[in-house]
């Protein structure tokens, strides 16, 4: 008992509770036909959430203001240039990934450069960036259309033991990145910049490190994602990244992050990403139109944060 | 004799320098542009842009930040070219209903002590749903009396133009000069003292986010007297651009500095920096990464000028 009451005191559960609950609902309605097939999906689409929603909740680990804009951008030109470079063999995966991470790093320096040199918000600079950015995805991709190399594109579709292989890869990520967060000087360095930016700075943690790495570590993920992405859905569009935007902050508040830093949980998105696309797959199965979906997913995220209480600045 | 200006007026120097630097450089390579026709041509998209860079203003004078600005305007976009064409009663309802969700929204907001991004995050999925049960594909019609306005010719100065100054002027009035633009600024300034001087916050934030409303829906149906029909996704671009307009314009996210004038002209050189490209005949797949270039150009002469400011002061 003492247990279950400690359970609900951790800001993650919720999210599990309403995954949960919406997948009991949509497993009724089918009467259980597409267990298997529903959890599998669910799994699939919430570990390309769950990559770009860690590296978004790293960076608003750092505090209020801070957050990444450029996370679609990065995605969609990651994907192009990596298919690009790998033209479908299947020899140059390793290289194709190696590029797309070096997507992300590119970016990710260009966001910080932005943020430190010209000291303009981080919303803005990664606004600026996403731009050029998105810019470069468009000259880049003009009229291509390559498919993935083949081994890595049964990778990101097939399952191991019943397990999506990109739900595993997705878990090793959060893996590191619990220990990253919690158990690293890194990670202890980041939460404590997010509770109080001057008391870090005086406490001699090197501030601008941490958030230059910070904002190098999540340029690098959304990029691994877009990589992954373009692969899963056979080629890279210039739209790929566009739902990640809101998507990626939506599964670190609802997965219980404080919105204002210095709080974060990793459990928590998986929760809420797995609760994103099973919303949608129960409004689905129930026969709505896009619409009426969009409206009620729109309802259900305004009403988690209802009852689980925004936890912002004021409250620190 | 030393000119004194106040940092207001500075604040303003650097926006409105820079569209008058993209204006020249657009006249230089293209002349003809520098007629009545070709200003009207250059800026007729602003209109919308600029109401709805006021309404993000308005919610950011509060600390807040409205990440449903661009589907609330599509939304809007196609209320009018539907209900508000046909049958206007209708139309009109369901505009003040939105008006009414907002005012709700900030105090949701307030009560609740929710973050405004959230919040606001989960409303641009429901005005989304709203727009595509309202059109499902791309059609309607702008009623006539919208498409009459933005598309009338006063002499001299252009429609675009008007419009733009005259947005300008009557925020700068609501927004700096009126009592309710003070209590405004004061609740994003220091909240707990407008408190203390016995204004209700929840009322003014509960007012701020209906005037938002107002001019978000303005700018929907500015949107759709130039489009002269309507889809679900026609305005998306401007959640991001509103954003952008006002941080171009002097703006900052918190403590309530905000300037009604810079956010126009915000509006307006991110408009203009679209056409500046076509002109230099560079491929319109950089049009979106000329906008980021001119962002990052403004804020780091912004920079500069600071720099320059406190080393007078220090003098």
């Amino acid at each position: 008992m003492t247990t279950l009451m400690a359970l609900t005191r951790k800001p993650w559960i919720w999210s599990f509770v309403a995954a949960f609950l919406v997948w009991f609902v949509t497993i009724l309605f089918t009467g259980g036909a597409s267990t298997l097939g529903l959890s599998q999906a669910a799994l699939t689409f919430a570990a390309f959430s769950i990559v770009v929603g860690i590296g978004q909740m790293f960076v608003i680990t750092l505090g209020p203001g801070n957050i990444d804009l450029c996370v679609p951008a990065t995605m969609t030109l990651a994907g192009t240039v990596s298919l690009k470079f790998m033209d479908g063999q299947d020899s140059m995966i390793v290289f194709g990934l190696l590029v797309a991470i070096a997507v992300g790093v590119a970016v990710g320096i260009g966001n910080y450069a932005l943020i430190k040199l010209l000291r303009i918000p981080p919303i803005i600079a990664t606004l600026s960036m996403s731009f050029i950015v998105q810019s470069t995805a468009i000259w880049t991709n003009r009229g291509l259309r390559i498919k993935p190399p083949e081994i890595l594109a049964s990778f990101t579709t097939e399952t191991t033991l019943g397990v999506p292989d990109v739900a595993i890869l997705a878990l090793i990520l959060s893996l590191l990145a619990y220990v990253l967060l919690q158990r690293t000087v890194y990670g202890r360095w980041a939460a404590a910049i997010g509770q109080s930016i001057n008391a870090a700075r005086m406490a001699g943690i090197p501030v601008d490190g941490v958030r230059f790495a910070t904002y190098v570590l999540c340029a690098v993920l959304a990029a691994i994602c877009g990589y992954l992405l373009a692969s899963f859905s056979g080629g890279a569009a210039l739209n790929m990244g566009q739902e990640y935007l809101l998507m990626s902050i939506a599964v670190v508040v609802i997965g219980g992050t404080a919105v204002a830093g210095g709080d974060s949980n990793v459990a928590g998105i998986w929760g809420a990403s797995l609760f994103m696309f099973l919303v949608v797959s129960m409004l689905n199965t129930y026969g709505f139109g896009a619409g009426i979906r969009l409206v009620m997913t729109g309802l259900i995220i305004i009403g988690v944060i209802v009852v689980a209480g925004g936890r912002s600045l004021r409250n620190h | 004799m030393k000119l004194r200006l106040s940092s207001d007026t500075i604040r303003l120097i650097i926006p409105a320098l820079s569209l008058t630097i993209l204006l020249i450089s657009v006249f230089y390579l293209q002349p003809r542009a520098m007629g009545y026709l070709g200003l009207n041509l250059l800026f007729n998209l602003a209109v919308p842009i600029a109401l709805a860079t006021i309404a993000q203003m308005l919610i950011m004078t509060v600390n807040d930040l409205d990440l449903s600005m661009g589907s609330f305007v599509s939304f809007i976009a196609c209320v009018t070219a539907t209900f508000l064409q046909s049958d206007p009663a209708i139309g009109v309802a369901i505009l003040l209903l939105a008006i009414a969700v907002y005012a709700g929204l900030g105090v949701l907001i307030h009560v609740r002590d929710l973050p405004s991004i959230v919040v606001t995050l989960g409303m641009s999925f429901v005005w989304s749903g709203l727009a595509i049960l309202l059109l499902p594909a791309p059609g309607g019609h702008a009623p006539e009396w919208a498409r009459a306005v933005m598309t009338s010719r006063p002499p001299l100065v252009p429609m675009a133009i008007v419009a733009s100054v005259i947005i300008a002027m009557f925020s700068h009035f609501l927004i700096m000069r009126s009592s309710f633009g003070v209590i405004l600024r004061g609740v994003g300034g220091n909240a707990r003292s407008v408190e203390r001087a016995g204004w209700s916050i929840l009322a003014a934030r509960a007012a701020t986010y209906a005037l938002a409303a107002f001019f978000a829906i303005l700018a929907g149906i500015a949107l759709v007297g130039l489009t002269t029909s309507a889809d679900a996704n026609i305005a998306l671009r401007y959640t991001l651009l509103s954003i952008a307009g006002v941080i171009l314009g002097g703006g900052e996210f918190t403590g309530g500095r905000v300037s009604p004038i810079g956010a126009v002209i915000g509006a307006l050189t991110l408009t203009l920096a679209g056409s500046f490209l076509s002109f230099l005949r560079i491929s319109s797949d950089w049009q979106i990464g000329a906008q980021g270039a001119i962002l990052i150009v403004v804020l780091g002469l912004r920079l500069l000028l600071n720099r320059m400011e406190k080393k007078e002061k220090r003098a």
